[in-house]
């Protein structure tokens, strides 16, 4: 198979390992880690903004970390963000097709969460799905493939941007009717509670998908039964063109479960992200469900195809970047800490500018499924159905 | 996402504009009377819900983004000429926005909701089968919700995947009390629709996306109304009778062109109203040309071309000198990169008139 012949033949390359593992060959911070010392050194940080909860108690606002930790927080984050403009462009370029969601902004929920949990936790999510993908451990040839539609991709190229799974790190995907993974996400902590093998099941959705009753429905059952499922609120303000207010009567969705716990997190720190997911998964495991409600900020439009400007303002948007951006304030405290240079944090995403485009030179490689895979995976055995290329010459695939 | 449509457009230039601009109904002639503007069909949608809110007071507009102009800019400077009050966005909740309207719809008005893709109707399928379907039936007809008209963009688009592209109209098709249009251009687009919003049952109004920007024609500014269950021939043959709707009728007729080529004559027949559907039309046609072919964009199995053959079948069996075709979309998710070897292409069309003809 494609996929295995590019990974054998290339795999001392980065871009083919998790984001973290590539780590160790940023130059300053080999020299960091190696040093026993800073290794072990704990810094102290405190987050943003306190949190806010709803019925039940509020994790301390003091968190602590690692050199080590910040530095690998720095990359991974703007491995995201350069991956996400890449992406952008490639779509541009005709390159990827269909629909794409960009991510860029949000990129401290999904890592802030992966820093506090373990692959034997589960996450499903929606259709903005490609950072997510990445923090749980796919590489960027798995995520430039998939969104060109290539064999490499995570889903044998048959997904496309809002289809990214990982079965082996429980990553659920990926899926494309707004609010429809949450009910999913329940079912899969029933079964992580009933295998009682404490992990537990984070489902993402955003503030537009709030509003679906099956959120509701899923939620009730989620706290009848006291499943270990923690219902993240990935709250960008907007759902497509709707402001949040304009769709939610309460827009304060931490406290919608009622019954349920929640609590409300500063979406762009990544520190408070992980302290509220360490603390949700602890209650999840003792108590049941918990709402995570996530502040955070949508740079690009809703989709391709939205400018992301006509219902909201251009200050709005560089306000945010300039005060709130995730990466910059990782940024700020390695600085602070005098962890790293300023030029050596330019050069790390130099490095990463180039893993990037190495990896979509090389998923530019990879070829497109064959068309015999059209009828394969529809159900464990096909119908026997016939077809042809559309100019009747090219395929003739009678199928299993 | 006001932009999603040009991207597309691109993708087909293949389709001619003013493809139906000859057509020959005395309904039509009537229309192209009148003088027109060259529309496309969003704005003929667009226009048809102007004047469905202007001469009716009790006529509201909801769904998600409408009052911004929607997706496709259908619902474009209605809010504001209409206000806010009959124009309005609802959260993200198809269920809710069809249940929703059939409860307005039930104090006598006409409520035209919008869901944003035909893809996205399923959350709200409850609605439409267990309560507008059968309002009128179950309470005795004390109560109907006849006022209600469901609009949904359905279809390909040429690179929508999964999620984007479906043709869900077979699944209505299996539900009395409600009926299912779908129209084939601009000018049918705005009569439809209005006789849709006018008619005194739910309506599931299925627009085909593909065409929102790229078919253009006249379309007569005044109000008129096009009747439905009325079939239309479109073009006019003796060997094989073609049956279809929506978007690809287009596809078809140019498939027709082709056959006529190699000496094949065709004809071709625009159902528009799926349920109730037209038999006679299609009954006439196939005892003069004792074949058809029917093509949807849909799976094929369970398709509404499954109906169509069966009670041809039924009516026509003896006049029948090949078996029905049937080129539709093939049984799969509708895919991503596949699209088409999926899709029923003209040429799958050309080979199947002629090898139904050749029999
Ligand atoms: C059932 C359903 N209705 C409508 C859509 C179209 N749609 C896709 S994303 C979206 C907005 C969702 O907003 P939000 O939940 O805030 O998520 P965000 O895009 O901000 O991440 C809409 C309306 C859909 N995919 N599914
Ligand atoms: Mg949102």
């Amino acid at each position: 198979m494609a996929l295995t012949h590019i990974a054998s033949s290339s795999s001392r390359s980065i871009f083919l390992k998790p984001i973290s593992t590539a780590l160790s060959s940023t130059p300053f911070l080999r020299r960091l880690i190696s040093s026993a010392a800073d290794d072990s050194t704990t810094l102290t940080i405190e987050t943003s903004v306190p949190f806010t909860a709803h019925n039940c108690d509020t994790p301390s606002r003091t968190v602590e970390t690692t050199p080590k930790e910040l530095l690998t927080l720095f990359r991974d984050m703007a491995t995201m963000r350069r991956m996400e403009i890449a992406a952008d462009s490639l779509y541009k370029a005709k390159l990827i097709r269909g629909f794409c969601h960009l991510y860029d902004g949000q990129e401290a929920v999904a890592l802030g969460m992966e820093a506090a949990i373990t692959k034997k936790d589960c996450i499903i999510t929606a259709y903005r799905d490609h950072c997510t993908f990445l923090g749980r451990g796919g590489t960027l040839l798995e995520i430039f493939s998939e969104l060109m539609g290539r064999q490499a991709g995570c889903s044998n190229g048959k997904g496309g941007s809002m289809h990214f799974y990982k079965k082996e790190a429980g990553f659920y995907g990926g899926h494309g009717i707004v609010g429809a993974q949450v009910p999913l996400g329940c079912g899969l902590a029933f079964a992580q509670k009933y295998s009682k093998d404490e992990n537990v099941t984070f489902a993402l959705y955003g503030d537009g998908a709030a509003n679906q009753g099956q959120l509701f429905e899923a939620l009730n059952i989620a706290a009848l039964l006291d499943l270990p499922a923690i219902l993240v609120c990935e709250n960008n303000h907007y759902g497509m063109g709707t402001a949040e207010w304009r769709a939610a009567k309460s827009p304060s969705y931490y406290k919608r479960g009622d019954y349920v716990p929640g609590l409300k997190v500063d979406g762009m720190d990544v520190f408070a992200v992980k302290q509220a997911c360490k603390f949700a998964k602890e209650h999840a495991l003792k108590n049941g469900p918990i709402i995570l409600e996530m502040d955070t900020y949508r740079y690009h439009g809703h989709s391709m195809s939205d400018p992301g400007s006509t219902y909201r303002t251009r200050d709005e948007i560089s306000g945010v970047r300039q005060e709130r951006d995730p990466i910059e304030r990782i940024r700020k405290l390695i600085f602070s800490h005098d962890l790293a240079t300023e030029k050596e944090l330019k050069d790390t995403e130099k490095e990463i500018r180039k893993e990037v485009d190495e990896a979509i030179a090389q998923a530019k490689e990879s070829p497109v499924p064959e068309p015999s895979e059209l009828f394969t995976n529809v159900h464990v055995k096909g119908f026997g159905v016939e077809s042809y290329g559309a100019d009747r010459k090219e395929v003739r695939a009678v199928l299993p | 996402m006001a932009t999603a449509l040009q991207r597309f457009g691109r993708s087909f230039i293949l389709i001619s504009k003013r493809q139906f601009s000859n057509s020959s109904t005395s309904c039509e002639k009537k229309i192209a009377q009148q003088s027109g503007k060259s529309l496309n069909l969003y704005s003929a949608i667009n226009q048809a819900l102007h004047i469905a809110l202007e001469t009716d007071p009790r006529a509201y507009v909801f769904g998600e983004d409408v009052s911004f102009g929607g997706v496709f800019r259908c619902t474009t400077g209605l809010a504001d000429r209409f206000g806010k009050n009959r124009v309005f966005n609802t959260p993200l909740c198809e269920q809710g926005i069809v249940g929703f309207g059939i409860g307005l719809a039930a104090m006598g008005n006409r409520a035209i909701a919008e869901i944003q893709f035909a893809d996205y109707i399923y959350p709200a399928f409850d609605q439409i089968v267990n309560e507008a379907a059968k309002f009128r039936y179950r309470s005795g007809n004390q109560f109907n919700c006849g006022g209600l008209t469901i609009r949904a963009p359905y279809g390909a688009v040429g690179h929508g995947g999964h999620y984007h592209s479906q043709s869900p109209e077979a699944f209505f098709c299996h539900v009395p009390g409600i009926k299912v249009v779908v129209p084939r251009s601009p000018q049918q687009a705005k009569g439809l629709l209005l006789s849709c919003i006018r008619d005194p049952n739910p309506v599931v109004f299925f627009e085909p996306k593909w065409l929102y920007r790229l078919a253009v024609e006249e379309v007569p500014e005044h109000d008129y109304m096009l009747p439905l269950s009325e079939a239309e021939v479109i073009r006019e043959g003796s060997d094989i009778t073609l049956v279809g709707w929506g978007a690809q009728l287009s596809i078809m007729e140019q498939a027709c062109l082709d056959a006529e080529k190699s000496g094949i004559s065709c004809e071709l027949i625009d159902l528009k109203t799926l349920i109730p559907w037209d038999k006679e039309t299609v009954e006439a046609s196939v005892k003069k040309t004792g074949r058809l072919l029917i093509s949807h964009e849909a799976p094929v199995t369970g398709g509404f071309g499954a109906e169509i053959s069966a009670s041809i079948v039924e009516r026509c069996f003896l006049r029948l000198e090949a078996p029905i075709t049937r080129i539709c979309g093939l049984d799969t998710p509708f895919p991503l990169v596949f699209e088409p070897f999926y899709m029923p292409t003209k040429n799958k069309i050309l080979d199947a008139i002629k090898s139904t003809v050749n029999y």
